[in-house]
C-alpha cells in the first residue's frame, strides 16, 4: 500500500517525464523475461533500476534501445508514442546505451568506433575531420578525455566504457542507459563514472542506470524502480527508501544476511601459495605475486571488483592455466607449469567449483549424468575395464547425487540446459564436493542462483569446511564474502591488499581496499 | 633464361594471376564482412559455365561476362542465405556450392551442347582479344623498358585492366567510406554495428554480393579471356589457390595483389618448365603446383608472420541474450 | 527449441532435408528434359534390382561408410576435417608400400598390413594440419584443403617418376601379386550358401567397414577417449577444467579420422584394382562430408547414409550408361543433401520446432 502511495508521488514529480512505458512484456520461447512493465522517469533525472540477476533488467532496456522487440506494450518519449522496432529508431528517439559488454570494434580506433553508424556521409575523409572536433568538445565538456587515435583494446577497462558513452553522446542522446556499468570498474573508476552521471544530469540529459548493487542506487539515483522475476515491483524516491526496504523489494522476503555458523576451529596447514605470477596471452601480468595460506577448517574469502585477478588465481590453483611461483598442498609441492592440468589436481584433492558454470562447469548439451562425470572420468568407480566407461555406475550415482543435493528434476538424462541456474549450479556443487577434497576452490558459488539455492549452496560450504577441509572462496559479492569467510584477502590490481578478520573489519574498510587505497 | 623468356613468363603470370586476383578480393570481402568463404572455386566455375555458354549462343562477350556474374551472384545467394539468413555453417555451405557447382556445370553443359560438358570454342566478338596500350608500338624497340611496356604490361584482355584496378578500389571501399568502415566492423564485432542501429543482415549480404560479382568477372575471365570456351573443371583449384592467397595477403587487398601475382608466377614458370633444373637438386612440376598450397600452410602457421583472420568470422550472427 | 523430442532432431529433420533435396534433384532432371520417375525407378534397378547392382552399391558403401566415419569423428571432436580426400590418396599410398614390396604368403597377412599401413598413411596426413591446429592455430578446414591438394601432388610425382615399373605408359604402379587379392563378396557369400554375382568389386573389406561402424560408436560413447572427444567437442573451454587436454584432444581426433579415411584404400586399392591408380579416391573424402551431415556423425546414420550414397552412385552410373544423364547428377544431389541436411539445417529445424511448439501448447 505504503508504495504504491508513493509511486504515485515519484511519477508525479516536477519535471516533465522523459521515457514512460505502458504494459511492456517479453518472452523468450517459454521464459517470460518481462511481464506487463509500466514505468515513468522524469527528464533531468537518475533513475535506478535495480534487481537480481535474471529479474529482466536488461531485457526491459534492451527493449527500450529497440535491440528486442516486445511481444506487447507502449513507448512514450518525451510524452509522444514512439514506436521502437530497432536500435536506428532508439538512436533517432534520442536514447543512448551503454552495455555490460561493450559493443566495441576492438581492432578500430576510437574516432572509428565513435563514428560507426553516424558517419555522415558515404565517404569518410571529411565526416572524420567533423567527428574528431566534436568528439574532443564532448570529451572537455564531461569530462571524458581519451585519445581519439588509440586502438580501442589496448584502453583499460574505464576508457573502454569512455568511449561508449562518448558514442552516445556523439548521436546527441538525451536518454542514456547503462547496464551494470561498474562490474568491471574499481571503486576509483565507478566514483569518477558518477561523476560523469551527475555531469549528464546536470545539462539536462536523462540516466538510467541497471545495476542490482544497492550501493549505487542508494549513491547517485533520484529514483528507484526494483524488478524481480520480470515483473516490476515498486519505483520509489531514493531519498524516501532504505537499502534494506530495496533488499526486501527485489527478493521479495526477508534476506538472511548472514550464514548460521560456529567459529571456525582451524587445524594443520592445507595449502600454502607463495608468490604466485600469471601472465595473459598479451603478456600483461595479471598475478603480481601472490601468497596466502588457509588451514583446515578454514574459509578463506577473496573480495574485490570482477577482473582484478580472482579469476587467474582460481585458474592457476585449479590447473586450467600455468603461471609461476610455489603451491603446496598439504606440505606437497603442486607443479604449475602445465595447462589443463586439472586431472592431476583432482587426484591429489582439489576441487573446483568455477565461477561460470555454463562455460567451465557444465558442458550444456551433455546430460546430467555425463556432467556428473565431467572432470572425474577417471574416477576408478567409474570404470568398466582398462578402456570403458561404467555408464551405468555414473547414472546410478547421478540419481543418488541428485536426490541429496535436491537437484531437480532428478532425472539423469536430461541435458545440462535444460535445468534452471541454481540446479545446474547444485549439480556442479555436488559433484565437486560429494569427494570431501581436500581444498575446495569456489568462485561466485551464488551468481544467477534463486535464493532457495543460495541458502543451500552456502551451507554446504560451511559443512565442508566443519568437516575440517579447507575453502578458497572468490567473490565479488562483498555480503557473502563477509558472511562466510573465516578470514578475508583483497585481491587488487593482481596483488593481495591486505587480510581481514570479518568479525572486526566493515564494508567500508573492504571497500578501500578494493580500490586499492592502503591505509 | 634470357631476357625474352622471362617477359614471357611475366606476361603470362599477369594472365595467370588475373583470376586469381578477382577471386582473392571477392574473399576479401566476403571474408572481411565475417563471412568465410570456401566457395569460391564453386562461383568460379559456375560463372566460367554460364559466360562460356552465353557468349558461345550470343557471340558477345559482354553479355558473357553479365552471364558469368549473374550465375556467380545466384551461388552467393544460396551461401547469403545459408550463412546469414539461417545461420548455417559457412564452411559446409561453401563445401556445397562447390559441388553444386561441379555437378550443375557438366550436367547443364552436356544437356545444352552435347560436347561432353564443353562449351563450344568461342571465336571473334565472343571471346576478348587483347587491348593493346597507348604508344606499345612506339615504345617496343627500345631496349628493356620497350619489351616490358608492349609485351608485358600492355595486350592483355580488358579484364585484365579491371582487375588490377579493382586493387586500388577495393582498398578505397575498404578503408575511405563508410560501407568499408561499417564492412570490416561487421567483420570483427556484429554487435558493435548492430548496436548502431545498422542492419548486420544487410551489410554481410551487400558483401557476399560483391563476392558474387567479382568470382563472376574470374570465371568470365577463365571461359572468355584466359581460354576459349568453358571446358569441365576449368577452374581446376584455383578459387583454393586464391582463398590460400587470401591468406597470404593477410585480407588486405594490395598485398592480394602480390599474392596472386606470386601464385600467378609460379604457375607460369610451372608451364613453361615441366621441371626445373637447380644442379643440385630438380624440382619436378609437381613441386611448382603444390607450391601455392605449401606455402600458405607456411604462413598459416605462423612461421613468416601471422595471419589473423577477422575476429567474427565464420560466426553467424546471434543477439546474445 | 526444447520442446522438440529427440527423435525429431535425429531422424525427422534430416529426412525433411534429405526429401527436399532430392524432390530439387528431381526438378533438375525435369529441367534437363528427362522424366524424374523413370529415372528413379532406373536407378533402383540398377543399383538394387540384382546382385550385381548391390554388389557395386556396397562396393561404393564401403568407401563412404570409412570417410564417414572419419568425417563423424572429426565433427564429435568439434573438427570439420575436409582432408579425407588427401589422406585416402595417402592411404593408398601406404596399401601400395605394404603390398608393392613385401611378398605376402597370404592375402590374410597382407590384409593386415594393408589396414594398419592405410590407418598409419592417413593418420599421418592429417597429422601435421592437426598438429598446425593445436599448436598454431591454424584452421584446420583451410590446411587440410591445401593438404588434399599437396597430396594429389605427391601421388602424381610418385605415380609418374618413382612408382610407375619402366616401360609402362598409364601412371599406376605394378600390379599387387595375386597372393593379396582380397576376397570377393560373393565368394565369402558362397561361404554359407548364397549366390553372389562375381563381377563386382565388393569385398572383405565391408566387413571391415562395418566392424569400423561398431568400434566408433564403441570409442565415442562407451571409452573415455571417446567422452574426453565429445567432451572437447562442445566446449574446449570446459574441458580445459576438467582436464581434457585440447591439444592431445585434437591429435587423437584428426589422427583417427585421417586413420578411417585412409582405411578407405584398402577397398579401393587392394580390393578392387590391385594396384595404385592416379585417382583412386574419385571424391569419396568429400562424400564423407555428405554422409557425416546427414547420418548425424554416428555411426549408425552413416552406415545408413553411405548405404543410399552407394545406391545413388551406383544408380548414377547405370543412368549415365543408359539415358543422356551424365553422371554429374551424382555430385548435384551430394551438394544438395550437404546443402540441405548441413548449411540449411536450420531452415528446416525452426519450421519443425516451431511446429512441435505448437503441438505442445495444444495439449497444455
Amino acid at each position: 500500500m505504503e508504495t504504491s502511495r508513493r509511486q504515485e508521488s515519484a511519477a508525479s514529480a516536477s519535471n516533465p517525464l522523459a521515457i514512460e512505458l505502458r504494459g511492456i512484456s517479453k518472452a523468450f520461447g517459454p521464459v517470460q523475461a518481462n511481464k506487463d512493465i509500466s514505468i515513468q522517469v522524469a527528464k533531468g533525472s537518475i533513475h535506478g533500476i535495480i534487481g537480481e540477476n535474471g529479474a529482466g533488467k536488461s531485457t526491459l532496456m534492451s527493449i527500450l534501445y529497440g535491440f528486442y522487440k516486445a511481444d506487447a506494450g507502449e513507448i512514450y518519449i518525451s510524452g509522444n508514442l514512439t514506436p521502437i522496432p530497432d536500435s536506428q529508431s532508439a538512436i533517432r528517439a534520442g536514447i543512448g546505451m551503454v552495455f555490460q559488454h561493450f559493443k566495441l570494434v576492438p581492432n578500430f580506433t576510437v574516432l572509428e568506433n565513435v563514428i560507426l553508424g553516424a558517419e555522415g556521409g558515404a565517404i569518410l575523409r571529411g565526416a572524420m575531420a567533423k567527428a574528431r572536433k566534436s568528439l574532443s568538445d564532448l570529451a572537455r565538456e564531461y569530462e571524458l578525455e581519451v585519445n581519439p587515435d588509440a586502438v580501442v583494446e589496448d584502453l583499460s577497462v574505464g576508457h573502454q566504457q569512455r568511449v561508449e558513452i562518448l558514442k552516445a553522446l556523439y548521436r546527441q542522446a538525451d536518454i542514456l542507459i547503462l547496464d551494470e556499468p561498474t562490474g568491471v570498474l574499481t571503486p576509483a573508476e565507478a566514483d569518477q563514472l558518477f561523476r560523469i552521471l551527475n555531469g549528464l544530469k546536470d545539462q539536462g540529459k536523462t540516466v538510467i542506470l541497471i545495476t542490482h548493487k544497492l550501493r549505487e542506487i542508494m549513491e547517485i539515483t533520484d529514483t528507484v524502480s526494483v524488478m524481480r522475476r520480470g515483473q516490476m515491483t515498486a519505483t520509489v524516491k531514493t531519498a524516501e527508501t532504505s537499502p534494506e526496504e530495496l533488499a526486501e523489494l527485489m527478493v521479495g522476503r526477508k534476506v538472511l544476511l548472514s550464514v548460521e555458523k560456529t567459529p571456525a576451529a582451524p587445524g594443520g596447514m592445507v595449502l600454502e601459495v607463495e608468490n604466485l605470477r600469471v601472465r595473459d596471452e598479451t603478456g600483461v601480468e595479471r598475478l603480481k605475486g601472490i601468497s596466502f595460506n588457509i588451514r583446515a577448517g578454514e574459509i578463506l574469502g577473496i573480495a574485490g571488483v570482477a577482473g582484478n585477478g580472482q579469476s587467474e588465481l582460481l585458474e592457476l590453483l585449479a590447473g586450467i592455466a600455468r603461471g609461476e611461483g610455489t603451491v603446496r598442498l598439504n606440505g606437497q609441492e603442486v607443479a604449475l607449469n602445465a595447462t589443463a592440468d586439472g586431472q592431476s589436481r583432482r587426484a591429489r584433492g582439489i576441487a573446483h567449483v568455477p565461477e561460470d558454470r555454463q562455460h567451465l562447469g557444465l558442458i550444456m548439451d551433455f546430460t546430467a549424468w555425463e556432467n556428473v562425470a565431467f572432470g572425474y572420468h577417471h574416477a576408478p568407480e567409474y570404470q568398466r575395464s582398462a578402456l570403458l566407461m561404467d555408464n551405468d555406475a555414473v547414472r546410478t550415482d547421478t540419481v543418488d547425487k541428485m536426490e541429496r543435493y535436491d537437484v531437480r528434476p532428478p532425472i539423469p538424462t536430461l541435458p545440462a540446459k535444460n535445468f534452471s541456474g541454481g540446479n545446474q549450479q547444485k549439480l556442479v556443487v555436488a559433484r565437486e564436493m560429494d569427494r570431501n577434497p581436500e581444498l575446495l576452490l569456489v568462485g561466485q558459488p551464488t551468481r544467477g542462483v534463486d535464493i532457495g539455492a543460495i541458502e543451500f549452496i552456502h551451507k554446504q560450504i560451511v559443512a565442508l569446511r566443519d568437516a575440517g577441509k579447507a575453502v578458497l572462496l572468490v567473490s565479488v559479492e562483498l555480503d557473502e564474502i563477509m558472511s562466510l569467510s573465516d578470514r578475508i584477502a583483497v585481491m587488487f590490481d593482481g596483488k593481495i591488499m591486505g587480510e581481514r578478520d570479518p568479525k572486526i573489519t566493515n564494508e567500508r574498510e573492504l571497500g578501500l581496499l578494493m580500490a586499492g587505497v592502503v591505509k | 633464361m634470357d631476357f625474352a623468356t622471362l617477359i614471357q613468363i611475366l606476361d603470362s603470370s599477369i594472365r595467370l594471376a588475373t583470376p586469381l586476383l578477382f577471386a582473392c578480393l571477392a574473399g576479401l570481402f566476403s571474408e572481411r564482412a565475417g563471412v568465410f568463404d570456401i566457395g569460391l572455386e564453386g562461383k568460379m566455375l559456375a560463372a566460367a559455365f554460364l559466360s562460356g555458354s552465353v557468349a558461345a549462343v550470343t557471340g558477345s562477350v559482354w553479355l558473357g561476362v553479365l552471364a558469368g556474374v549473374f550465375a556467380s551472384l545466384l551461388m552467393a545467394g544460396i551461401h547469403g542465405l545459408a550463412a546469414i539468413t539461417f545461420r548455417g555453417n559457412q564452411l559446409i555451405s561453401g563445401v556445397a556450392i562447390n559441388f553444386l557447382a561441379s555437378g550443375l556445370t557438366v550436367l547443364l553443359g552436356q544437356n545444352w551442347f552435347a560436347l561432353g560438358g564443353r562449351t563450344p570454342a568461342l571465336t571473334g566478338d565472343a571471346r576478348f582479344g587483347p587491348i593493346t596500350l597507348p604508344l606499345a608500338d612506339t615504345v617496343a624497340p627500345i631496349p628493356f623498358i620497350g619489351p616490358i611496356y608492349a609485351e608485358m604490361i600492355s595486350g592483355h584482355s580488358a579484364l585484365v585492366y579491371i582487375a588490377i584496378a579493382c586493387v586500388p578500389a577495393s582498398a578505397w571501399v575498404l578503408y575511405r567510406t563508410r560501407f568499408g568502415l561499417r564492412l570490416r566492423a561487421v567483420g570483427e564485432n556484429p554487435a558493435a554495428v548492430d548496436t548502431a542501429g545498422i542492419s548486420v543482415t544487410g551489410i554481410r549480404y551487400a558483401a557476399v554480393a560483391i563476392c558474387g560479382v567479382l568470382c563472376g568477372l574470374a570465371g568470365a575471365y577463365l571461359a572468355l579471356g584466359l581460354a576459349a570456351g568453358f571446358g569441365k573443371e576449368m577452374t581446376a583449384g584455383r578459387g583454393f589457390i586464391a582463398l590460400a592467397a587470401l591468406i597470404f595477403a593477410k585480407w588486405r587487398p594490395w598485398y592480394a595483389l602480390g599474392a596472386t601475382l606470386l601464385f600467378g608466377f609460379l604457375e607460369a614458370v610451372g608451364n613453361r618448365f615441366p621441371s626445373i633444373d637447380f644442379g643440385v637438386i630438380t624440382l619436378p612440376a609437381q613441386f611448382m603446383q603444390a607450391l601455392p598450397y605449401v606455402l600458405t600452410v607456411v604462413i598459416l602457421a605462423g612461421f613468416i608472420g601471422k595471419a589473423t583472420p577477422p575476429r567474427a568470422g565464420g560466426e553467424p550472427y546471434i543477439k546474445e541474450r | 527449441m526444447t520442446a522438440m523430442p529427440k527423435w525429431a532432431d535425429a531422424v525427422l529433420v534430416p529426412l525433411i532435408s534429405l526429401l527436399i533435396a532430392f524432390f530439387i534433384s528431381g526438378l533438375v532432371i525435369l529441367a534437363i528434359g528427362e522424366d524424374p520417375i523413370a529415372a528413379m525407378k532406373l536407378m533402383v534397378t540398377g543399383a538394387l534390382g540384382s546382385t550385381y547392382g548391390w554388389g557395386y552399391t556396397l562396393y561404393y558403401a564401403t568407401n563412404f561408410i570409412f570417410t564417414g566415419l572419419a568425417v563423424s569423428v572429426a565433427f564429435q571432436a568439434g573438427l570439420f576435417n575436409i582432408g579425407g580426400e588427401g589422406q585416402a590418396t595417402l592411404g593408398g599410398l601406404g596399401v601400395a608400400m605394404a603390398c608393392l614390396f613385401i611378398p605376402w604368403p597370404h592375402w590374410s597377412l597382407a590384409l593386415v598390413a594393408a589396414v594398419f599401413a592405410s590407418a598409419l598413411f592417413g593418420a599421418a596426413w592429417a597429422a601435421i594440419p592437426a598438429y598446425l591446429q593445436a599448436k598454431r592455430g591454424s584452421h584446420v578446414v583451410i590446411t587440410t584443403i591445401m593438404f588434399n591438394f599437396i597430396a594429389s601432388a605427391l601421388l602424381v610425382y610418385l605415380l609418374v617418376n618413382v612408382l610407375r615399373p619402366e616401360g609402362a605408359l598409364d601412371s599406376a604402379s605394378a600390379r599387387f601379386g595375386d597372393a593379396m587379392r582380397l576376397p570377393r563378396l560373393n565368394d565369402i557369400l558362397a561361404l554359407v550358401g548364397i549366390p553372389f554375382n562375381n563381377r563386382n568389386p565388393a569385398n572383405i573389406s565391408l566387413l571391415i567397414a562395418l566392424a569400423s561402424c561398431v568400434g566408433v560408436w564403441l570409442l565415442m560413447w562407451r571409452t573415455r577417449l571417446g567422452y574426453q572427444l565429445r567432451a572437447f567437442g562442445k566446449s574446449e573451454k570446459a574441458s580445459v577444467y576438467a582436464g581434457i587436454n585440447p591439444v592431445r584432444m585434437t591429435m587423437y581426433a584428426m589422427l583417427i579420422s585421417g586413420g578411417l579415411s585412409g582405411m578407405m584404400a584398402i577397398n579401393t586399392v587392394m580390393g578392387e584394382a590391385g594396384r595404385l591408380l592416379l585417382n583412386s579416391v574419385e571424391g569419396a573424402g568429400f562424400i564423407g562430408i555428405a554422409v557425416a551431415l546427414m547420418g548425424r556423425s554416428h555411426p549408425v546414420g552413416v552406415l545408413l547414409a553411405a548405404l543410399l550414397f552407394g545406391f545413388l552412385y551406383q544408380g548414377g552410373a547405370e543412368l549415365a550408361l543408359w539415358t543422356s544423364i551424365p553422371r554429374e547428377l551424382i555430385i548435384v544431389i551430394q551438394a544438395l543433401v550437404i546443402l540441405f541436411t548441413g548449411a540449411l539445417d536450420d531452415m528446416v529445424r525452426r519450421p519443425v520446432a516451431g511446429l512441435f511448439l505448437l503441438m505442445k501448447k495444444g495439449k497444455a
